[in-house]
């Protein structure tokens, strides 16, 4: 699924209730982390829940993995990582991610003050694109 | 008689619908929500009376002096200080830490010296210490409490010897809720010599504060959590002990005479208030405390003595809730968990449901942890809360719960 395919969806649904219902069921369907990667090495910094992110260049692509021990923070890395992963670099410092969240009407969550990791990891995204 | 309800009118931001829903505000123990009439305190003054202190010789300045030091006299009277030279304003219950362990500590801690604090501290609490550990080589002690939250004499009077130097405990754990019997501590701390150091930041907000009767040696307590401005805190210390302490930060304000070669400082509290303060903040929790005080400490501790009750048995209904901090001595703060479900999800449909609360290690990382947890919720209770509060946080973790 892509961005676009979920943004379509996301409209049909009808209040926050189904909306969350269906962040969950993306956070359940994405594949855990291996528990080698559970470590504070690539543990990106969050005060409420626990975020983790691993890049892998493939090429002159950067794939992303991601976790979080709390389920809906994990739904919303699983929308991260369908704007990032699989991109060039170029693509990645391109997007514009509050444009997008705020179209998903998820702005909120990217909120610093939130501190659940997740403006911190699209952040860490950046820096990698820029590195690696 | 205190009547919640029409106390409830007087903060209006409580008015506000959050989400579309009534405002469940259950975060006080981070910070209170402030009343019509110190918002229209500080607006007055901003208006009408604004001037620098203790400088001009004009009348602005001179009725703004006198507002900001009738401030330092009404935080006297709310924790009882013998005399308002004791009062010393800072930014926040940390920097008042900050202060004592950066003036006293440094100059009167040596190797071999201990200060002695509870697993039950914020970070404000701790940090501080380990630092001035670090720079003097004094030994930091930490006594244990039970595995319910409760303070344990045993474990505190064990680690009480005479090389204990200080003694820095929280009057109220803002994770547990557990209240500490600070009178009892300080008599033993006072009988080998130590001096008592008591984080109120929790306490004061629910409770009368007698400095005297408990006989600690410093207070700290922060505005913006006792219905204050944010940007001020009290540092209440001992006239004979702040007296000795060198200054904590220095320029202006804080002086007696300079000269390019010399300079003798103010006595206490001009010399621990260097620089500009914040003056309106002062004036805003000077009202903020006289709305505590008109109300009645007493009726405030009896509401919310009721509301905790309530709280506890609508919370142990709840199947699958944990509460974390159980002791029989806690006031109106509420750690809780939800069987395999993670606090910061339970946390987004609360706030959907209009219920605001706290969720992570609440600045206590480490009794956390001691508690078994890498983050819990938190409910904190002030003074405006009510059941129908309790019963919709009940509702939205009911709600909750059908979502994981």
């Amino acid at each position: 699924m892509d961005i676009e395919e979920l943004a379509e969806n996301f409209e049909l649904l009808d209040d926050w209730e189904d909306k969350y219902r269906y962040i969950i069921d993306l956070g359940e369907k994405l594949p855990p982390l291996p528990a080698e990667f559970h470590t504070d090495e690539w543990k990106v910094q969050g005060c409420q829940s626990q975020v983790w992110l691993v890049p892998e260049k493939q090429g002159d692509k950067l794939f992303f993995k991601g976790d979080s021990d709390a389920i809906i923070v994990k739904g919303i890395i699983a929308i991260v990582l369908m704007i990032f992963s699989g991109h060039t670099a170029q693509e990645i410092k391109s997007v514009n991610i509050e444009e997008i969240f705020n179209r998903l009407n998820l702005r909120e969550h990217l909120s610093p003050s939130r501190r659940n990791g997740l403006a911190a990891m699209t952040e860490k995204i950046l820096h990698y694109a820029n590195v690696l | 008689m205190f009547d919640v309800y029409e106390i409830r009118k007087q903060f209006p931001v409580l008015a506000r619908l959050i989400n579309g829903k009534p405002n469940t505000f259950l975060d006080t123990g981070a910070s209170a929500q402030k009343p019509r009439c110190v918002i229209d305190k500080m607006l007055k003054v901003y208006s009408e009376d604004y001037a620098n202190v203790h400088r001009g010789s004009y009348l602005l300045s001179e009725e703004i002096t006198l507002e900001y030091e009738k401030a330092r006299k009404i935080v006297q009277k709310f924790i009882n200080a013998k005399s308002d030279k004791e009062i010393v304003f800072t930014r926040n219950a940390t920097e008042s830490i900050n202060l004592v362990a950066a003036a006293w500590g440094r100059k009167f801690l040596k190797k071999g010296d201990e200060v002695l604090i509870s697993e039950a501290e914020h970070h404000a609490n701790l940090i501080p210490w380990q630092q001035v550990r670090d720079e003097t080589g004094c030994t930091l002690k930490i006594f244990k409490i039970a595995d319910d939250g409760s303070f344990v004499w045993d474990e505190y009077a064990k680690l009480l010897s005479e090389k204990t130097k200080l003694v820095a405990v929280t009057a109220m754990s803002n994770v547990l809720g557990t209240i500490f019997p600070i009178k009892k501590m300080a008599q033993a701390a006072h009988n080998v010599g130590a001096l008592i150091l008591t984080d109120a930041c929790q306490f004061a907000v629910h409770h009368q504060i007698d400095v005297q009767d408990m006989d600690c040696d410093f207070l700290a307590f922060s505005g913006h959590k006792t219905y204050g401005p944010s940007g001020i805190g009290v540092l209440y210390g001992k006239y004979d002990i702040l007296e000795k302490m060198p200054p904590y930060q220095c320029g202006g304000d804080m002086v007696d005479h300079v000269s390019y070669e010399k300079t003798t400082f103010a006595e206490p509290p001009a010399r621990f208030e260097a620089g500009t303060p914040a003056i309106v903040q002062a004036i805003g929790l000077g009202e903020a405390l006289n709305f505590m005080m008109n109300l009645g400490l007493d009726n405030i501790t009896a509401h919310e003595k009721e509301l905790t009750k309530y709280a506890t048995e609508k919370l142990s209904e709840i199947d699958g809730l944990v509460q974390i901090g159980t002791a029989k001595d806690k006031g109106g703060v509420f750690s809780f968990v939800l069987k395999g479900v993670h606090p910061q999800d339970m946390a987004f449909i609360l706030d959907k449901e209009g219920v605001a609360l706290r969720v992570g290690h609440h600045c206590a990382e480490p009794l956390v942890h001691r508690m078994g947890y890498e983050s819990v919720a938190r409910a904190t209770l002030g003074l405006y809360n009510t059941k129908e509060d309790i019963d919709r946080l009940v509702k939205a973790i009911e709600k909750a719960k059908t979502f994981f």
